[in-house]
């Protein structure tokens, strides 16, 4: 790729400090999304997923939270010592988010075009008229029909599939670069969702938006994205194309993963499953994170971590079973 | 395998809105609508709908935790809806449920040596050294150890916490168990765990499970048969591979089709079901689902198709089959 990327995360990591000592929630991960890319985020519950989109907003509760290392490179401005005014500056701007629950982001007591309107107002310095029509103009573009009535309702009055394509019209009112969704469609049900995703794509095709998908359904993985990386316990396991990972994957976590899914095509007589628990953040210190439970563990993996190595043009896996296409 | 051991008959479960200074009743939400199945032994069913349409009332009405306002409910020949309440408590040893949230479904304050013992304690197993025996028996059962019986639910990951419910469901040594969403919080790794060990148990103990859930990939893979239900109401009813392979209500078809497949090559335009589920207040017309159909043909608007059978087990209720 010629092209900066839009999105460029070097040895990212965020800490939580609790009496315990420092618990590494995201323990150096790097990865880029390039302009008008969906690259989509999968793990388990606890394995730093969303600590990493809260970390690219810089909305980690501090204390107890830190980064405590790292670049997060905004089309080459490194954000992560940037003062808070800058930064009310890049959200919104150049970096929008919308979050899993379309219930509680929203403000029971304002009206749908209070809080559009509010960020509208803020980041493109126009009157209120103005952002008025540019709000309608935004809930039209998601599909919501009789936009001026919705601007003065309250979000009580929608259903959820409204309320979270609300949501996805003020992130992108001001034109961000890049859109964090962090479970977008986890709280719908699944006509909903299906209605929700392609949204999702045809408005990254229109406006060249780049999106991070993050979730942990395999299948809206397969359906939106273009890149993906798997995380496990706080690191980066895997890093390949949407093939590559579905058709070709090489990490044992990864193949463990897509075996657990109960398949809506074929019945398999038994689900295959990880044996064992998602290890508690931190709760391993050395070695590779997924050792106890993975079914190829060599005593080497108890001992050293592994390092990312390359399996073949843009996949990358953390596994010392693919060390021979040298390290990354 | 063909005996039939609970029978379920036009059942309705109407929750009264109230309004007004006086509370009085304004109106009513069709929670279950006129609901019929029948449950074979040693099968399983699957309970498969969006958020609203009934699933989870179904299930708690069928164990009379909530009072159904008509219809019947037979259980090895026994009508449910018709026993006294102490009756209907002894009764619920043969039945038990599987709750969806395992954090919120355990007392934090009792060891789960205390959660176990304590249906035994109410079904009448006076001797103590008895019940602790079977306490420990049934934590082996699950893929727990009998040491944990001494410790709290917060020592427990969700998984874990999910094979304690279903341990306590198992105590009674019941025929019937349903469970309502029972995976659904859980992780994808932890998940196939609990689908795993819910199959085994009924080998093992050659339970019957209605299995209530939303998601359509985890009912396939579990489910002998499934019936799809849509704002109170059943509306297709068959074996579970017939209904994934050749779904006749429109509904389903379109619930089928909005399911994210997990293989990048086989994405293909979709025909994406419009609008939203209506209010099951104010439930449309004729057929619930004329509003969203793509097949809607006059008579929907006013007249409710009834479930009938198209093919041999395999019931469906709409126009379109009604020749």
């Amino acid at each position: 790729m010629t092209q900066a990327p839009v999105l460029d995360v070097k040895e990212l990591k965020t800490s939580f400090f609790s009496s315990d000592g420092e618990v590494p929630a995201v323990d150096n991960i790097s990865f880029s999304v390039n302009k008008g890319e969906i690259l989509g985020i999968v793990g388990e519950s606890g394995c730093g997923k969303s600590v990493t989109s809260l970390s690219i907003m810089k909305l980690i509760p501090q204390p107890p939270g830190k980064i405590v290392g790292g670049e997060i490179l905004l089309n080459g401005e490194d954000i992560v010592p940037a003062s808070e005014k800058r930064m009310r500056e890049i959200r919104g701007n150049d970096i929008a988010m919308i979050f899993q629950e379309p219930m509680t982001s929203l403000n029971p007591l304002f009206t749908i075009g209070n809080q559009l309107v509010e960020g509208i107002i803020l980041h493109k310095k126009v009157n209120k008229k103005e952002a008025f029509k540019i709000g309608v103009e935004m809930l039209k573009l998601v599909g919501l029909p009789r936009a001026e009535q919705i601007m003065k309702e309250y979000p009580h009055q929608l259903s959820g599939g409204m309320r979270q394509r609300v949501m996805i019209a003020m992130a992108l009112s001001c034109d961000p670069k890049l859109l964090i969704a962090d479970e977008p469609t986890t709280a719908l049900d699944v006509t909903i969702q299906a209605q929700i995703l392609s949204l999702m794509k045809n408005l990254n095709k229109k406006l060249d938006t780049a999106i991070i998908m993050i979730t942990h359904d395999l299948g809206v993985v397969a359906e939106v994205c273009q890149r993906v990386i798997v995380m496990y316990a706080g690191k980066v396991v895997e890093e390949a194309s949407v093939r590559d990972i579905f058709k070709n994957p090489k990490h044992p976590y990864t193949v463990g993963l897509l075996e657990s899914i109960p398949d809506v095509r074929e019945k398999k007589e038994r689900l295959y499953s990880i044996p064992g628990n998602v290890p508690k953040p931190g709760a391993i210190k050395q070695g590779c994170r997924f050792a106890a439970r993975c079914a190829n563990v060599h005593d080497r993996c108890f001992v050293e971590d592994p390092p990312l190595y390359k399996a073949a043009d843009g996949h990358h896996v953390r596994c010392f079973l693919h060390a021979a296409g040298g390290e990354n | 395998m063909s005996e039939v051991l609970l029978k379920v008959d036009n059942l309705k479960k109407y929750f009264p809105i109230t309004g007004g200074v006086l509370g009085r009743k304004v109106g009513e939400v069709k929670a279950v609508d006129d609901v019929s199945f029948f449950v074979k032994k040693g099968e399983t069913l699957g309970l498969v709908g969006e958020s609203g349409c009934g699933k989870s009332t179904t299930g708690r009405v069928l164990m009379r935790l909530l009072e159904p306002t008509e219809g019947t409910v037979e259980f090895e020949g026994q009508d449910l809806t018709k026993l006294k309440a102490e009756e209907m408590r002894r009764m619920r040893k043969e039945i038990q449920m599987v709750f969806q949230d395992p954090f919120a479904s355990l007392n934090p304050r009792h060891t789960v040596e205390k959660i176990l013992e304590e249906p035994l304690i109410v079904h009448g197993v006076k001797d103590k050294e008895e019940r602790k025996r079977r306490v420990r028996e049934m934590l082996e059962v699950v893929g727990l150890n009998s040491y944990h019986a001494k410790r709290y639910p917060h020592q427990f990951s969700g998984g874990q916490r999910q094979r304690i419910g279903i341990a306590r469901a198992l105590m009674t040594k019941p025929k019937l168990i349903i469970a309502d969403e029972p995976v659904s919080a859980l992780d994808v790794s932890i998940q196939s765990q609990v689908l795993n060990l819910l199959e085994d148990l009924q080998k093992e103990f050659q339970l019957t499970y209605i299995f209530i859930a939303h998601d359509l990939g985890v009912v396939k893979h579990i489910s002998d048969r499934v019936g799809v239900m849509y704002l109170g109401r059943l509306v297709e009813i068959t074996e579970a591979d017939k209904l994934y392979e050749n779904p006749l209500h429109p509904y389903t078809k379109a619930l089928l089709a909005s399911i994210p497949i997990p293989d990048p090559d086989l994405q293909q335009e979709k025909e994406l079901l419009k609008g939203d589920l209506p209010s099951p207040a104010n439930p449309p017309l004729g057929c619930a689902f004329h509003t969203r159909c793509s097949a809607c043909m006059e008579v929907c608007k006013t007249t409710r198709p009834e479930l009938v059978e198209i093919e041999p087990g395999h019931f469906a209720a709409c126009h379109l089959y009604n020749k």
